[in-house]
C-alpha cells in the first residue's frame, strides 16, 4: 500500500479515537464531576442525574464507546486493506 | 445444611474445577507459558481480563466503601472501568501488533535501551508486588471468617491452589481458572444484589432499583436515594449524593483520583499483558470490550448494593434496642466486623457520623447487661455508638436479606475467586519480568527454551513464597500501597507508551527523563504525605490522586527532552509505523 493511502488510514483512526475519547470525557470528567451539582438538580426517575452519571451512565457510555470503536475500525482495516 | 457446610462444599468444588484446569491446560513452550500461546478467544480473554481486574478489595470492600462515601465512590466506580477505554483505543491493538511477551519489551525495544528497559522492569515488579500481598491476605480474611481456619492457614492454601496451576499452565493455566473464577464470582456477587434489591424496590434488576421506590416500612413509596439523602442528613453526615464540600473529597481531588485511577489501569502490567494473548490485533480491541463489559456487570451493581446496604443497615439498627436487633448483626459481632458500645446506658443502638470509639473493635469475651459483646476501646466523646466494617456490607448481604445458606456460601467462593484470580495474574508478571525481561533480556540472551521455561515456573514458585509471607505478615501499610501501586503505574508507564506509539520523534533520553522524573515526584508525594504525615501541598490533592500530576510531568517532559536529542534510529521509527497498521500480527508474535 502506498504512503499516502497509509497516512489517510492513520489520519481517520486518529480522529474517531478523537471523538471517541472526548466523549468519555465528557460523560465522565464533565457530567459526573465538573457540572455534578448543576446537573442533580434535575431527576430522572430517582436519580438525582450528575450522580447518575458519576455511578451508573458513565460506565455504560465506557463499555458502547469501545464497542463503537471495534465495529469502525473493523470497517476502516477493510477499507483500506490492513486487517488481518 | 449448616452454612459452614455449605462453604466447605462451594470451595470444594470451585477448587476442584480449578484443578482440574490446571491439569488440562499444561504448557511446555514459553510463548504458552508468558502469553497462553496468544490463541486465546477474545471472549474468554475478555472474562480473563475482568477476573484479573476484579480483586478482594472490588468484591469485597468496593461496595462498603461507596455506601460510606456516597457520591465520592464514584473515584472508584469510574476510576477502574474508564482506563479500559483508553486501553482500547490508545494501547492495546499497537501492543498487539508489536507482539513481544511482556511490558517491558516494548520499552526496551521502542527505546533503544537497556537502561529504559531496566527502569520499566523494576517498576513492573514493585507495582505486582504491592499488589499481589493484598491479594493472599483476602484469601486469608475470607478462609478465616467463612471456614473458621487460621488466617495462616488460609493464606497456605491458597498459596498451594495457586502455584498448582500458575507453574503448571502458566498463562494458559492461569487465564482458563481465571474464566471459571469469573463466572464463580459474578454469580455470588448477583444473586445476593438481585435478592436485597427485590426485596427492598420489588425490581430484580439491582440497577434501577437503585433508582426506585421503597416498597414497605415507614419509607414506603419513597425514592431509595431520597431515604438515604434524608437519613444521611438526619444522623450528621453529609446527603448521600451530594458531592464535595464539608465532609467530602473537593471537586479537584475528585477529578485527580479519577484520573489517576483510569490512567494507573490503563498502565497496569497484569491488565496490560492479558491482550499479548490472543491472536490479532481485532481480537485485542474487541476483548478490552468484553472485559470493560464483564467489569461493568460488577462495577454498575456495586454502587446499588452500597445503597441498599446502607438503607438497611440505618433502617434496621439505628435507634432500635439491641435486643430486637436482626440476628446477622449479633452473628457478625463475634467477627469483630460491627460492634455497639452503649454510651448512654439506653439499651439503644444510637448510629451518628464519626468513630464511636478508637481504633478497631477490641474484645475480651465479656458481654454487657443487652448481651452485646463489650469493647476494651477507648469511647469517642461524639453520640455515635455503632461500627460498621465496610466489607461487612458485601459478606453480610445474603444474610440481610434472608437468602439460604448456599448463598452464603457461594459469596465465599466468591471472594475467594476474585482474590486468586487476581493474584496469579501479578504472579506471571512477576516471573515472566524476572525470567524473560532480566535473565533472557539482559543476562544470558543464549539461554535455551529449556532453561527459560524452568526459570519462570521457579520464579512463580519464589513469587508465591514471597507473596505468601506478606500475606501472613502484612506490612502496616497495604491501604497505602494500593495508592502507590496505581500512582507508579499512571506516572512511569503510561505516558512513554502512549508516546511510543503516537509521536515516532520520542527519544530514548526523553522516555527516561520522563519516567524516572514522573516517578520520583511520584513516589516522594506519597512518602510525605502517607507515611511522614506531610500535608497534602498540592492543591489538596491526596496521595491516591498525585499519579495524575505524574503522569503529566513524564508526559511533558519526554515530549520536550525528544525534541531535543537525536531521533530515534530508523528501524525503530519503522517498528512504529508497523505497529500502526493491523496486517501480520499474528506472525509477529513468534519471535
Amino acid at each position: 500500500m502506498d504512503q499516502q493511502k497509509m497516512a489517510e488510514y492513520w489520519k481517520k483512526n486518529l480522529g474517531v479515537m478523537v471523538v471517541l475519547l472526548s466523549i468519555w470525557a465528557l460523560v465522565s470528567y464533565v457530567f459526573g464531576i465538573l457540572l455534578v451539582k448543576p446537573l442533580n438538580a434535575i431527576t430522572i426517575g430517582g436519580f438525582p442525574l450528575g450522580f447518575w452519571f458519576a455511578q451508573q451512565g458513565s460506565i455504560y457510555v465506557f463499555v458502547v464507546l469501545i464497542f463503537v470503536y471495534v465495529v469502525f475500525m473493523r470497517k476502516l482495516d477493510k477499507e483500506y486493506d490492513v486487517h488481518e | 445444611m449448616s452454612i459452614l457446610a455449605w462453604t466447605y462444599v462451594m470451595v470444594g468444588i470451585t477448587f476442584g474445577i480449578y484443578i482440574v484446569i490446571a491439569v488440562a491446560s499444561r504448557v511446555k513452550d514459553v510463548k504458552g507459558f508468558y502469553v497462553a500461546g496468544a490463541s486465546v478467544p477474545a471472549l474468554a480473554n475478555g472474562m480473563a481480563t475482568a477476573a484479573d481486574w476484579m480483586s478482594a478489595a472490588s468484591f469485597i470492600s468496593m461496595a462498603g466503601l461507596i455506601s460510606f462515601m456516597g457520591y465520592t465512590g464514584c473515584i472508584y466506580l469510574m476510576g477502574w472501568t474508564g482506563g479500559y477505554v483508553l486501553l482500547a483505543l490508545l494501547l492495546a491493538p499497537y501492543l498487539r501488533k508489536f507482539g513481544k511477551y511482556t511490558v517491558p519489551d516494548f520499552v526496551g525495544d521502542r527505546y533503544y535501551s537497556k537502561t529504559a528497559r531496566t527502569v520499566a522492569l523494576f517498576c513492573a515488579i514493585f507495582v505486582s508486588f504491592t499488589y499481589v500481598a493484598g491479594q493472599m491476605r483476602g484469601v486469608g480474611i475470607v478462609f478465616s471468617r467463612f471456614l473458621q481456619v487460621d488466617v495462616n492457614t488460609g493464606v497456605m492454601i491458597g498459596m498451594a491452589i495457586v502455584f498448582l496451576y500458575a507453574v503448571l499452565g502458566g498463562m494458559k493455566g492461569i487465564t482458563w481458572t481465571q474464566v471459571a473464577q469469573y463466572c464463580v464470582l459474578i454469580l455470588a456477587y448477583l444473586i445476593p444484589a438481585v435478592a436485597i434489591s427485590t426485596k427492598v424496590t420489588g425490581h430484580i434488576v439491582p440497577q434501577i432499583g437503585f433508582g426506585s421506590m421503597i416498597t414497605e416500612g415507614t419509607h414506603a413509596g419513597v425514592y431509595l436515594l431520597d431515604v438515604l439523602d434524608k437519613l444521611n442528613t438526619d444522623l450528621g453526615f453529609a446527603a448521600y449524593t451530594s458531592a464535595f464540600g464539608a465532609g467530602n473529597k473537593s471537586m479537584i481531588d475528585v477529578f485527580c483520583i479519577t484520573l489517576a485511577l483510569m490512567v494507573g489501569t490503563a498502565g497496569l502490567p497484569h491488565v496490560i499483558i492479558r491482550f499479548y494473548t490472543v491472536p490479532s490485533v481485532k481480537a485485542a480491541r474487541i476483548s478490552a470490550g468484553f472485559a470493560l463489559l464483564f467489569i461493568a456487570i460488577l462495577y454498575t451493581t456495586a454502587p446499588s448494593v452500597a445503597s441498599f446496604a446502607r438503607y438497611n443497615m440505618i433502617d434496621t439498627l439505628n435507634d432500635k434496642p439491641y435486643q430486637t436487633a436482626p440476628s446477622w448483626f449479633k452473628n457478625w459481632e463475634n467477627t469483630g466486623l460491627v460492634a455497639w458500645l452503649d454510651k448512654n446506658n439506653d439499651g439503644v443502638i444510637q448510629y451518628r457520623a464519626g468513630a464511636p470509639f478508637e481504633g478497631k473493635p477490641g474484645f475480651e469475651g465479656e458481654t454487657g447487661s443487652w448481651g452485646q459483646q463489650l469493647v476494651t476501646n477507648k469511647p469517642t466523646v461524639n453520640d455515635n455508638e455503632l461500627y460498621v466494617d465496610r466489607d461487612i456490607m458485601v459478606l453480610a448481604n445474603p444474610e440481610i436479606a434472608n437468602l439460604p445458606n448456599w448463598v452464603v456460601a457461594l459469596v465465599a467462593a466468591g471472594g475467594l475467586a476474585a482474590a486468586l484470580s487476581t493474584a496469579s495474574g501479578l504472579l506471571l508478571v512477576i516471573s515472566s519480568s524476572i525470567s524473560h525481561d532480566l535473565y533472557f533480556r539482559l543476562i544470558n540472551p543464549q539461554a535455551t527454551e529449556k532453561q527459560r521455561m524452568l526459570l519462570g515456573r521457579v520464579m512463580i514458585g519464589v513469587a508465591v513464597i514471597i507473596a505468601g509471607y506478606f500475606g501472613i505478615h502484612p506490612p502496616g501499610f497495604v491501604a497505602q500501597v494500593v495508592a502507590f501501586a496505581f500512582g507508579l503505574a499512571a506516572s512511569s508507564f503510561f505516558p512513554i507508551i502512549l508516546l511510543g506509539i503516537f509521536s515516532k520523534r520520542t527519544t530514548k533520553e526523553g522516555c527516561i527523563a520522563g519516567m524516572v522524573c514522573g516517578i520520583l515526584f511520584t513516589a516522594f508525594y506519597i512518602i510525605q504525605v502517607n507515611f511522614m504525615g506531610v500535608k497534602p501541598w498540592f492543591f489538596g490533592i491526596s496521595a491516591e490522586g498525585i499519579g495524575t500530576v505524574g503522569m503529566t510531568i513524564n508526559l511533558v517532559l519526554t515530549y520536550v527532552v525528544s525534541q531535543f536529542t537525536p531521533e530515534p534510529p530508523q528501524d525503530v521509527q519503522d517498528m512504529v509505523e508497523s505497529i500502526r497498521y493491523p496486517r501480520g500480527a499474528g506472525e509477529a508474535a513468534a519471535h
